[in-house]
């Protein structure tokens, strides 16, 4: 089991974490939702939960609810830029359909 | 796939329903737009890296258009063509805008607004703003790779409803759904979480590159209240290049240079200026077309001694801000510096000893009203939990209407929080009145000719009764951008008008500030004026009333002398009631009443008997 961040991606949530002033770490997760079945969770973190799966990354905590887990392990978590544009990529293992943008997902 | 931000726990949107929202400063100088990404604001910059757009549009003849720095580029070689600061222009006719000669443009005259002739045809300031506003909104929304569901966009604080409008005109005219108007002073503040800080009174101090704006804001229970503001609408950076520009020419013995010679010494004034503020001393090297060599040295000393007058032209608004909000500057809680030329160390030293302490200056002084504006954005967005605040605005100048005699009525008094509605009733002034004209009026002072006119309309149908017994309700309505709007409603018969103030345009800032301290200037007149505006239109309505009177039953029931007597009273009174002699009108009204005692009460002895005739006793008993 394991979640990873890419060294940039851990360098940007630390920032904003930094800069939030306060938070945890990340939550990484998913819900059925959307045009294609799943959808990923990402926000910031104030406090564990009990049955939350603890990573940890290039220094990041990342919390994962269990029922999550399955859809995202192996999971690694990267910040990009597309042209303007720049935010975080999830490159899951386990998507076999994404919708045109990949905002949802099947397993 | 898409590129996900980071949300605030428990608010993950749903895939394609990102609530992408972004605040907008949209400058006389230079324009900005930014958006909070991962719970922190930032500016969005363009592909080569820049956040600033010069708020520069220029047109061509096949109806295309360039906005920001190639436009900018262009500006003398096509200065008719290419509109600068066009927001000096929003909302404002053509007698408002001063010094008309200096500027390029072919100004039309159109009511309401002033145009500008291109060869792209007429275009109004909104739709010139549209084009700054349309090319941050793609920006927008390439870098957050989606649709925004609106903006939040500043205006200064003393912008009056005619500019407010106009900027949200220009907004919807690109496409932009309009969040919220939001002050920039309060921008600013927000931008440095003062809002989140206890309560107190702000200064923001704002030089930007033409314009200075000073603004004293009180921060009570999540409000920002704007208790006063002042400033230079011709006074910025641009002024301390051209303190360097003149110098250079003088140190170089140089005189009249061809416009290109004058802008290269004017980009290099520009650079010195900002060396100065890390350096002691800036070299200033240039060579012009002529093959003249420029080479001059620049020390910080010199460059303050030849700005320091520029300098005070800031301080002096400052105290008067101060003094018009009845503060002292150990009231004055924190300092927001805003405006590049908040960089010069001389501008930050000046105004920490105006205000006994150190100014905020770790955001960046081009930025922090966008950063504001965006941090309000995401609010209004629904991308924060319900329990954080919601921060609300202030009508900057009260809301009335005219009553008889030109007085001001307020209906929404000025500083009430923002949006807001408020009724109040008011009666005919004539027997037998069908028809009301309700004329809304802004300003503080008492008389409606010292405020400034909104809007007029009529309201009409009221059934004809006697003076005073109508019920005329009038509700003022103010929305979240301060923008007005008036219903004027009979209650007896339910007859209604109303109007949405687009007001007659007209006012310059110069005259705004001055509306506001006017007010509080004159308030010992105003209360005189008022006192005696009541008066007159107490005597009016007397003698309207004798009058109406002695036509209908003096001959019946007085005889020739107490006609005079009443009629000579009537003159006295007319002689005096325009005159501004309070005791004089009160003495004449006084006598007027004394002279028609009798008839009146022969009057009321014969509609009694009237009313009588034909009656029995039994009948009236009953």
């Amino acid at each position: 089991m394991s979640i990873t961040l890419t060294e940039n991606a851990a360098k940007h949530v630390q920032n904003f974490l930094v800069k939030r002033g306060k938070g945890v770490g990340l939550r990484l997760g998913v819900r059925t939702s959307g045009c294609s079945g799943m959808a990923y969770k990402l926000e910031f973190a104030d406090a564990v939960d009990g049955d939350d799966l603890q990573f940890n990354s290039h220094g990041v905590t990342v919390l994962v609810d269990p029922q999550s887990l399955p859809y995202i392990d192996g999971m690694e978590l990267d910040y990009t830029r597309e042209g303007l544009n720049e935010g975080f990529k999830f490159n899951n293992p386990n998507v076999k359909d994404a919708c045109g943008c990949g905002e949802s997902f099947k397993v | 796939m898409a590129l996900l931000q980071i949300s605030e726990p428990g608010l993950s949107a749903a895939p394609h329903q990102h609530r992408l929202a972004v605040g907008i400063d949209l400058g006389t100088t230079n324009s900005l737009v930014a958006t909070v990404r991962n719970g922190i604001s930032v500016v969005l910059n363009d592909e080569a890296g820049s956040a600033l757009l010069p708020s520069v549009v220029r047109y061509f003849e096949d109806g295309g258009v360039q906005v920001g720095i190639t436009a900018q580029a262009q500006q003398s070689v096509d200065p008719q063509n290419t509109i600068v600061s066009v927001k000096r222009f929003m909302g404002r006719g053509l007698k408002d805008v001063g010094e008309v000669i200096d500027l390029p443009y072919r100004f039309v005259d159109s009511p309401g607004m002033v145009q500008l002739r291109t060869v792209a045809g007429i275009k109004s300031p909104v739709e010139v703003s549209a084009e700054i506003l349309n090319v941050l909104r793609d920006r927008a929304e390439r870098s957050l790779g989606g649709e925004l569901v609106g903006a939040v966009i500043t205006v200064p604080a003393y912008f009056d409803d005619a500019q407010r409008q106009a900027t949200k005109d220009a907004a919807k005219l690109a496409g932009l759904n309009v969040l919220r108007l939001l002050n920039e002073p309060t921008a600013a503040a927000i931008a440095y979480g003062l809002d989140n800080a206890s309560e107190g009174v702000y200064a923001v101090y704002d030089l930007g590159g033409g314009t200075f704006d000073v603004s004293i804001l009180r921060l009570s229970k999540g409000v920002f209240e704007v208790l006063a503001t002042n400033g230079d609408s011709a006074l910025g950076g641009d002024d301390f290049d051209q303190r360097i520009y003149c110098w250079i020419l003088e140190k170089a013995g140089l005189s009249q240079l061809d416009a290109k010679d004058t802008r290269l010494l004017l980009t290099h004034s520009r650079a010195a200026k900002e060396q100065l503020t890390d350096h002691v001393q800036t070299q200033i090297t240039a060579v012009l077309s002529g093959g003249e060599l420029v080479d001059v040295t620049l020390t910080r000393d010199d460059f303050y001694a030849m700005t320091q007058n520029l300098l005070a032209r800031t301080l002096q608004p400052t105290r008067k801000a101060l003094r018009d909000a009845k503060l002292s500057v150990e009231e004055v809680k924190g300092v927001v510096m805003v405006g590049g030329s908040t960089r010069m160390p001389q501008v930050q030293r000046a105004v920490a000893e105006l205000f006994k302490q150190t100014p905020l200056t770790n955001l960046d002084p081009d930025k922090v009203v966008a950063l504001g504006a965006a941090i309000q954005a995401n609010v209004l967005a629904g991308n924060r939990s319900a329990d954080d605040w919601l921060l609300l605005d202030v009508i900057p100048l009260s809301l009335g209407i005219e009553t008889m005699g030109g007085l001001s009525e307020k209906v929404i008094p000025r500083n009430s929080t923002i949006p807001s509605a408020r009724a109040q009733e008011f009666t005919t002034f004539k027997d037998g009145q069908t028809a009301m004209s309700i004329h809304v009026v802004q300003g503080e002072r008492e008389l409606v000719s010292d405020c400034r006119s909104l809007a007029k309309f009529e309201l009409r149908g009221i059934p004809a009764m006697v003076a005073g017994s109508a019920r005329i309700r009038v509700t003022f309505q103010v929305d979240a951008d301060g923008l007005l709007s008036v219903t004027a409603r009979e209650m007896n018969s339910g007859v209604e008008s109303s109007v949405t103030v687009k007001p007659s345009y007209g006012l310059s800032e110069g005259e705004i500030t001055r509306m506001l301290q006017d007010g509080n200037q004159h308030a010992r007149d105003d209360m005189q004026a008022r006192a005696l505006r009541e008066l007159q239109t107490e005597a009016a309505q007397l003698l309207e009333a004798v009058d109406n009177a002695l036509q209908l039953d003096g001959e019946a029931l007085l005889d020739a002398e107490s006609q005079l007597r009443i009629r000579n009273s009537m003159e006295a009174l007319r002689g005096v009631v325009s005159g501004s002699d309070n005791s004089a009108i009160k003495r004449a009204v006084e006598a007027l009443n004394q002279a028609t005692v009798i008839f009146a009460q022969a009057r009321m002895d014969r509609s009694v008997s009237t009313a009588l005739k034909g009656h029995n006793l039994s009948e009236l008993e009953g």
